[in-house]
């Protein structure tokens, strides 16, 4: 999901540690009569009974780019093998969403191709052709506008951005403008680089609606990051748990469910979302269309998308994401209160952006980016 | 033949399928357009990072490693401190990527306590050079070391013997004998240098500097910027960039080694 090239050689043992491990479980096409690599509901198959008997049979799950630290997906892929007696084989936890389509692409035909993806909506959107259609059985419990009409793709959670800082080095942040100050010297990172990197993309988008900017165009963000860079208090450093520990980023922008005192492993992290810029993001799910192990893939959405207190969407919110079902959630009672009480209080309109938007701003970026901050 | 063949698949075909595929469109199809895109501002002010890298870490990494060379070779030839460099200038020449980059991060990062908080060594490029230089030097230890050693020590005596003096050795003798290998080492470290990628990514990766990072860019941008063509074209560009590097080298070679033939 997040991207990182510096992880190739865990990739390449995990692939290959694949290859040596379930080199038997390569049809799966077939089991009990159903056909599951064309079915678009469990219901369609024949009930949940049967599906949970084939991906059993299966018994492996490949997934692909899922930081263990990421929205508490360590937690969800240890739950889900336990449940289901199914071996889930990560491979390369820290590819980026184009990886996971790249990965795909080369390894379909494999027992060693992704199953399932977790993508942004950039990927997501432009990459329909190589997904499955599914509906889980949770799927009217899924906003209209947060699913593709078939199920070839289905947001899954996420979160707002905001600014995560080291409280007992920093006063308490109330607005960014702050951050242009002396004592935020070489202090400020994103996740990445936003011409790669989603949540860094987002990052500077929320810079830019708190410059007063509309989502149309990412300039004033750019903007913000250029001053930032003059008055010496941006790092060129990438934001992660360990940099944050060795105290090289001290304030980071990023999604709010990456941005817990948790996941950084800080106990004085604090978590800011700014008032008049409320941005939110939303990943997506999609199974692949030549999965490997048809009926695990199907089995780990219905896992994912699940109400239950010990089911995906409530582990999800555990990690600090807001579900995809959340209102629905909200309204039968399901959801765990205590997790969604801890979230960081969001205040105001939030924005999301149109698939137009977010090419806009990637388009504005990948010619001003590096110029603004160099 | 064997050699041919090898250069061959190894060598020439991935050339020559980067280069086609520099002048595709991602859809299939011929055009010029991903050429003609390495002509904006940004894409130049890339090549012109990498090569400043290149230059500032080479030419660092060539002296220093040639003047330890020296002080190596100068010693006792099978003595234990000519060992331990020349194993740990093997090991160190390939100490890159994220374990360089975090050795330097605790080891002079702010929370060391070693160094102050500076952070001029983020700058690019005199920072990342200064890093690229922990792995240059030894490289030019290990492939001057032999050049050096080839040098006889009768020479320097014939010279001392006619009335030269150290200046005129180095000079006359020991710099023009040793310029051809000086030259070739510091191209090799050029080129170890651009072809980079790990070091610089750990290090700093908010913003591209270096070509292999925007390729980097090109081929796993999960907001919508992949493409590979474009990639490839980015790459045709340090082809070209290495051909006119070894160009340039082959005529100072031969103006260096005149006193061969």
């Amino acid at each position: 999901m997040r991207t990182s090239h510096r992880y190739a050689l865990t990739g390449l043992a995990a692939l290959t540690l694949l290859a040596a491990g379930c080199g038997s479980s390569s049809s799966g096409s077939s089991s009990g009569g159903t056909n599951w690599s064309t079915v678009t509901s469990a219901a369609a198959g024949g009930g949940m009974s049967k599906l949970i008997a084939a991906a059993k049979k299966e018994g492996t799950l490949n997934v692909i780019a899922l930081p263990a630290d990421w929205a508490n997906y360590g937690t969800i892929i240890k739950d889900f093998s336990a449940e289901y007696g199914i071996k889930v084989n990560s491979i390369a936890p820290d590819d980026s969403s184009a990886q996971e389509v790249t990965q795909i692409q080369q390894k379909n035909g494999t027992s060693l191709a992704a199953d399932v993806l977790d993508v942004g909506m950039s990927v997501a959107t432009a990459s329909t052709s190589l997904f499955a259609p599914y509906q889980v059985a949770t799927w009217s419990s899924i906003p209209a506008s947060q699913k593709s009409p078939n199920g070839q793709w289905v947001q899954d959670y996420g979160g707002y951005m905001s600014v995560g800082y080291n409280s007992s080095k920093f006063p308490s942040i109330t607005s960014l403008s702050q951050l242009l100050g002396k004592q935020f010297k070489s202090a400020v990172a994103l996740n990445g680089n936003p011409t790669e990197a989603n949540a860094a993309l987002n990052g500077v988008m929320m810079a830019n609606l708190a410059e007063g900017g509309t989502a149309d165009s990412i300039a004033d963000g750019v903007n913000f990051f250029h001053k930032l860079k003059a008055a010496g208090n941006f790092t060129p450093v990438q934001a992660t748990p360990a940099t944050i520990k060795a105290g090289t980023t001290p304030v980071v922008f990023n999604w709010d469910y990456l941005n817990t005192a948790a996941v950084v492993g800080q106990t004085n992290w604090k978590v800011f979302i700014p008032a008049n810029a409320t941005l939110g993001g939303f990943y997506a799910q999609a199974i692949n269309k030549s999965a490997p192990h048809p009926a695990a893939a199907r089995l780990w959405q219905e896992f994912l998308y699940s109400q239950a207190a010990t089911g995906g969407q409530n582990l999800w919110l555990e990690g600090g994401a807001r579900p995809v079902e959340q209102a629905a959630m909200t309204s039968n009672g399901t959801l765990n209160k205590t997790a969604a009480a801890a979230l960081p209080p969001v205040t105001g309109t939030p924005v999301f952006l149109t698939q137009t938007q977010a090419t806009n701003a990637a388009t504005y970026l990948a010619a001003n980016w590096a110029k603004a901050i160099s | 033949m064997p050699f041919l063949a090898y250069t061959g698949i190894f060598l020439l075909l991935p050339t020559g399928i980067v280069i086609w595929n520099a002048f595709r469109r991602p859809t299939g199809g011929f055009t010029f357009s991903n050429i003609s895109a390495l002509n904006t501002s940004t894409v130049r002010s890339l090549f012109v990072g990498s090569f400043e890298l290149c230059l500032i870490s080479s030419a660092a990494g060539a002296v220093l490693g040639a003047l330890l060379a020296y002080a190596v070779a100068s010693g006792n030839p099978d003595g234990m401190i000519r060992r331990i460099y020349i194993a740990g200038s093997g090991v160190l020449a390939q100490f890159g990527g994220v374990t360089l980059a975090f050795a330097f991060l605790a080891a002079i990062g702010p929370t060391s306590g070693v160094l102050f908080h500076a952070s001029w060594y983020y700058n690019f490029p005199w920072g990342i050079a200064l890093i690229y230089v922990y792995f240059q030097v030894p490289l030019m230890v290990v492939v001057f070391l032999p050049a050096i050693d080839a040098v006889k020590i009768q020479w320097r005596e014939a010279s001392e013997n006619l009335g030269g003096s150290t200046w005129h050795y180095w000079r006359y003798v020991g710099g023009p004998l040793l310029a051809p290998a000086f030259l070739g080492a510091a191209l090799l470290l050029f080129a170890n240098a651009l072809s980079a990628y790990a070091t610089i990514v750990a290090w700093e990766d908010q913003i591209a500097y270096v070509v292999p990072q925007q390729i980097g860019v090109s081929m796993i941008s999960e907001v919508g910027l992949v493409n590979f063509n474009q990639g490839d074209a980015l790459a045709t560009g340090m082809i070209v960039m290495v051909v006119i590097l070894m160009t340039g080298y082959f005529l100072l070679q031969r103006r260096a080694a005149r006193w061969q033939r």
